[in-house]
């Protein structure tokens, strides 16, 4: 039977929503009902390229992910979690073609080095010793963080899941939110397409899908939803440490600890919108990047393809807030492609906020009236 | 006992392990696959994906036709990368 009533209703049983309704159980604050309108993970987080890096351009965006990494490392033990998450760390390796890049990594890296994040610039001879299957023809540098890595989206947000679940949280999967009730600008309910639970805290952690709850309750969010498409390979033998990306060539590519080669690329001409359908074009174009950097790799059979959301904000920051004009409307969105990997951090400070605690890291500089003030800080570096 | 009679061949998985999985409450291939790998490897789930079907249906006890085909996707076999950056180009 479903709850019909609860103090807080997540909207989204991806990895961000997971991890709130944890923290808010943590808390004390048991009474969560999660929302999921497929089964757990099958959105965004499902379907990213597993990646974790610290090696961000905005103050937040390093904060958020320093602290993310830090809890992912006792991640297993902290949630008892009885599957290994896969954490691997053997760097991200960022390439630089252009000048450009290279003075743009190290303002990156002096901003990192700032906030804890062990980077640094190395020349191409030292990333062909990190990768030595790797072609540094026209390459002039690298940015690397060592502690960079990895780790399964799955198994992540299951392991919240789980904890959350233990401490009285419920979670609804195939249960889909049609409309949220309002008496004026206070929130009096969430409707399904299994029954009304009343509530007067809702949590917009949506993904992909964050704007068309956010025209439940009349608000026109700063974001937009855009396709990237994702393949695997086969697995092999490790072979690969370091993630490798450029944003010059727009494309990522790690192995994976299972052993398959997991990559992806953004195009910069994909149009916005909630298609993810695969293509043609992508496989042999994202193919023909990877042979050219990685020529061992031509013998390499891909298995999979697919596609997932980003969920883009002008600045590429998430927005992290209450509504200003909807007391008990949340938002944890616009995660512009990078939402698994600062979900840790996420979730700490969301439960805080709802709760009305103080938050142990400041976020509000990410909230919803930055748009509008102006005050907007640029992410440079989005694949 | 345990049943060690493998399911999966690609992933290794024994029939004890995908009932396991499904007893957790992942009850469609999809949700099996995220959790546990089933059709994620070489065969994309074209050897295993009736056998593991029909553990669902013994545990869930829904039939065949409520339950969700698994989301299909491409290649429809493996591809090295070199063939699928040629594209539809016949020359080397």
């Amino acid at each position: 039977m479903m709850k019909n009533s609860a103090e807080v209703v997540i909207i989204g049983g991806g990895v961000v929503g997971c991890a709130i309704a944890y923290n808010l159980a943590r808390m004390g604050c048991t009474d969560v009902v999660v929302l999921e309108k497929e089964y757990l993970t099958a959105g965004a987080t499902g379907r990213c390229g597993a990646g974790i890096r610290q090696q961000w351009g905005t103050e937040m965006n390093c904060r958020l992910s320093k602290a993310s990494m830090d809890t992912f490392e006792v991640l297993n033990e902290m949630l008892e979690y009885p599957v290994d998450i896969e954490l691997k760390q053997d760097g991200y390796l960022i390439l630089a073609y252009e000048e450009k890049e290279i003075e743009q990594f190290k303002k990156n890296i002096a901003l990192q080095n700032n906030l804890e994040i062990e980077s640094r610039l190395i020349d191409p001879r030292e990333a062909r010793e990190m990768v030595p299957h790797l072609n540094t023809e026209g390459l002039l540098g690298a940015a690397f963080c060592s502690r960079d890595g990895h780790a399964n989206p799955f198994h992540v947000t299951q392991a919240y899941a789980e904890a959350a679940k233990r401490m009285g949280v419920e979670i609804y999967t195939y249960t889909e939110c049609r409309d949220i009730e309002m008496d004026g600008d206070r929130i009096r309910g969430v409707v399904t397409d299994k029954g009304k639970i009343r509530t007067e805290k809702v949590v917009n952690a949506a993904g992909g899908y964050s704007d068309l709850i956010g025209g439940m309750v009349g608000l026109d969010l700063p974001v937009y939803s855009e396709r990237h498409q994702i393949m695997v390979t086969e697995p092999v033998n490790p072979l690969q440490g370091p993630m490798v990306i450029s944003f010059y060539h727009h494309f990522y590519c790690q192995q994976v600890p299972h052993g398959a080669f997991i990559m992806g690329q953004g195009d910069p001409n994909e149009p916005k919108g909630h298609n993810i359908g695969h293509s043609w074009q992508f496989l042999q174009e994202l193919s023909g990047k990877i042979i050219k950097t990685f020529p061992a790799l031509k013998k390499l059979r891909v298995v999979r393809q697919w596609s997932g959301l980003y969920n883009i904000t002008p600045d590429s920051q998430p927005i992290l807030c209450e509504a200003p004009e909807l007391p008990g409307f949340f938002l944890a969105i616009g995660f512009s492609g990078h939402g698994f990997m600062i979900a840790p951090m996420t979730g700490v400070v969301m439960a805080e906020m709802i709760l009305d605690k103080e938050l142990s890291m400041p976020v509000h500089n990410l909230d919803l009236g930055r748009f509008e003030r102006g005050e907007l800080v640029l992410e440079p570096s989005v694949v | 006992m345990k049943d060690e009679v493998i399911l999966c061949f690609c992933e290794d998985l024994t029939r004890e392990e995908i009932r396991e999985a499904i007893k957790n409450g992942a009850t469609s291939f999809d949700e099996l696959k995220r959790l546990i790998r089933c059709g994620m490897g070489a065969c994309q789930g074209k050897t295993c994906e009736e056998n593991i079907q029909k553990e669902i249906m013994a545990i869930t006890g829904k039939k065949r036709e409520e339950l969700p085909l698994p989301r299909q996707r491409p290649p429809s076999v493996g591809i090295f990368l070199q063939d699928a950056a040629r594209g539809d180009n016949d020359e080397e």
